[in-house]
């Protein structure tokens, strides 16, 4: 689950990981207060103006604006509250922004210069552990840096019961070219952002950037946080910052009805059990000819029930011009599956426009198969794999 | 011969006394496999299924010998279920429950790593060695005995891939369901040497998806060994966008090497031979034995 950045700075300071203050608004009114408030509290003169959407690169597409006083707050406010905001990181229609983030100027001129750093928590998959991955290179899209200079790039691998070792802190600093002030501040961010990281069950944390300030104090400016889905049911007060405005509206819905389903651009709908034989059935679409429009999995009890929610889902994507159904039954018997498809056809009536190809393998397939033919409804069947790639390719000529 | 279960097998269910791990271990027992107890802490002395539930894996390690264990522990519940049977001293832990906290699998990880045993899935379909034992959740009626061993992550495409090879007049020794979460007990890798190392295979379907590094260290480690034993490959997942998680965990696009065009590249440069389409796994096994 991604959250916005205001949440998860709100995550990190709860931990004691030093993150540039701020307070969220939705509307200008509320920027303008929130901006007098936080310079009451912290003596910032500027404002920094960030649109809170679940997408990177909001810099580049204005959405994160510097207000010299309170007058640009509430102009800039104005603009960012409500745009769409198109960064590299959106589709082409961009995000709607519905709240900003008002933070202090935490680049104010001092003693030393100012430096931006890079530094993520994840799992290294191959190791089964976490890692804290860092660079000197902060501010600049982390690939780009591993492409061009991987030498800047540094990680610590963590021991599970061990956990992070004052000797790897220290390391992280040094290799960020630390001393004095800022290294011990530095040595105490990484260890309050490690244990952020394992006590929230997180996913992902990627800190872009930690910012030294003039005065060496080292600071989360921006915050990537995404947490865990299967921990949601040990975090509680997490799973409540869900924003569901930023998630695609097809994909909520299915999720409440327990639907595996994701948004694609093409034009084939498919339904099937399981994720593997899901992205399989995907490709067999696309080598037919056509562009699969979903990724569903409807899991393992594909009843008549389920079948006609299933159905309801994929056809809210006015670009499904076919549907392919590919089950493969094993405690689920496909007769049963196709007595499902059957009903929820008669039951939807004409709001199905579109051919559908039935592909039932497994316990039954046969007696499954003379029930969609038997059927008289406009459902062409297939058994095997091969077959119902063929009838998708008739459908679409 | 097979890898990991077999007719000897002493099986126990741990979540036995529960819905899931009712139904399967039903299942299981009606297949031939030898389902020795269950484990349900509280229920310990009750019989279920005319077998012996106990309160702890020890208890059924000492009075039932079991050394395989499957199980359906909720995902609260399930990392603690898994080091309660390594502890014990189970030898082969099938883990079928899905939704298991990463942070949960990073502790069992380093814990399973000191002790002798090893850990298949979790979120996985389970093993199984045709006509010996079903240890596991997939259609037993599917796999036909035979020379093909099979490992891959999802369950339904393994049930695809066996009934193709089955078609084609083949069988299988041992089908390996890994499971699609971050972290897995037992890697694409190690379920392909199994099967290459095991004398009655004559032919591996490696079935993976994108996301991760799992079949390309399989496929380097085939090319490392030398073997001459035929691999047959999937990537499923092609058409997935980067960036979207398509229903397993670990199935994500994270870089440009573990798209299925990276990973489907390096299969064929270690000698794997792969197919595009997952219709054509079944003629391509075939083809490859000759």
């Amino acid at each position: 689950m991604n959250l916005h950045e205001y949440q998860g700075k709100e995550i990190l300071a709860s931990f004691g990981v030093r993150v540039q203050r701020g307070h969220i608004a939705t509307t200008p009114k509320e920027a303008v207060d929130a901006a007098k408030q936080l310079t009451e509290e912290t003596g910032t003169g500027w404002h920094v103006i960030k649109a809170q959407v679940h997408a990177g690169g909001r810099g580049k597409g204005g959405g994160v604006k510097l207000a010299k006083n309170l007058k640009e707050v509430e102009e800039i406010a104005e603009q960012i509250i409500g745009m769409n905001l198109i960064t590299p990181q959106t589709s082409a229609a961009g995000k709607k922004v519905h709240q900003v983030l008002v933070a202090e100027d935490v680049y104010y001129p001092g003693d030393s210069e100012t430096s931006e750093f890079y530094m993520s928590v994840l799992l290294n998959r191959g190791a089964g552990r976490n890692m804290i991955m860092y660079s000197t290179e902060g501010g600049m899209d982390i690939e780009e840096v591993a492409e061009k200079t991987p030498h800047l790039i540094f990680t610590e691998e963590i021991d599970p019961a061990a956990g992070l070792l004052p000797f790897q802190a220290r390391r992280v600093a040094f290799n960020l070219g630390l001393s004095g002030v800022a290294y011990k501040e530095m040595v105490r961010f990484v260890t309050a952002l490690y244990k952020a990281y394992e006590q929230s069950d997180a996913s992902l944390f990627e800190i872009n950037p930690v910012l030294k300030t003039s005065d060496d104090k080292i600071m989360a400016v921006d915050a990537k946080v995404s947490i865990d889905d299967n921990a949601l049911f040990r975090r509680k007060n997490y799973a409540e910052m869900r924003d569901v405005r930023e998630e695609n509206p097809i994909e909520v819905e299915a999720k409440a009805l327990g639907l595996n389903y994701v948004d694609l651009d093409g034009n084939v709908g498919c339904m099937v059990n399981g994720a593997g034989l899901a992205m399989a059935t995907m490709d067999l679409i696309k080598m037919a000819g056509g562009e699969p429009a979903n990724f569903l999995d409807v899991g393992g009890t594909a009843d008549a029930k389920r079948v006609e929610e299933a159905f309801r889902i994929i056809l809210k994507d006015p670009n499904v011009k076919a549907i392919l159904i590919n089950i493969f039954g094993g405690i689920v018997r496909c007769d049963r599956v196709a007595n499902g498809v059957v009903d929820a056809y008669r039951n939807m009536g004409d709001s199905i426009q579109v051919p559908i190809i039935v592909r039932l393998q497994g316990t039954n397939a046969e007696e499954a198969k003379e029930i969609i033919d038997n059927s008289g409804l406009a459902v062409h069947s297939a058994v095997q794999f091969k077959e119902a790639a063929d009838k998708v390719e008739a459908v679409l000529k | 011969m097979s890898v990991l279960v077999n007719k000897d097998s002493k099986i126990i269910v741990q979540g036995f006394t529960g819905t899931e791990g009712t139904f399967h271990a039903e299942q299981m027992i009606e297949y031939g496999t030898q389902v020795v107890g269950g484990v349900t802490p509280g229920k310990g002395g009750q019989t279920h299924l005319n077998r012996p539930v106990f309160n702890t894996v020890k208890d059924a390690v000492e009075q039932v010998g079991a050394d395989t264990t499957i199980i359906f522990v909720p995902p609260a519940f399930a990392a603690d279920a898994i080091m309660e049977a390594a502890d014990a001293g189970i030898k082969v832990i099938i883990t079928i429950t899905e939704g298991i906290p990463v942070a949960d699998m990073v502790k069992v990880q380093a814990y399973i790593d000191e002790r002798d045993c090893t850990l298949v899935g979790p979120n996985c379909p389970g093993v199984i060695t045709p006509e010996e034992a079903k240890v596991g959740i997939m259609p037993g009626f599917v796999f036909k005995k035979g020379n093909v061993g099979i490992v891959s992550k999802s369950g339904t495409l393994t049930y695809e891939a066996a009934d193709q090879v089955v078609r084609q007049g083949l069988g299988i020794t041992t089908a390996i369901g890994i499971g699609g979460d971050p972290i897995i007990g037992t890697t694409t890798k190690e379920a392909v040497q199994m099967l290459v190392e095991d004398p009655e295979t004559e032919c591996v379907v490696m079935i993976g998806e994108i996301g991760g590094q799992l079949e390309a260290d399989a496929a380097k480690w085939y090319q490392e060994s030398g073997s001459t034993k035929p691999i047959v490959g999937f990537i499923a997942g092609e058409t997935a966008p980067a960036g979207r998680t398509m229903g397993h965990a670990g199935a994500i696009v994270g870089g440009s090497d573990d798209t299925a065009q990276a990973k489907k590249r390096i299969m064929g440069e270690c000698g794997i031979h792969v197919v595009d389409s997952p219709a054509e796994i079944g003629v391509k096994v075939k083809e490859v034995l000759g």
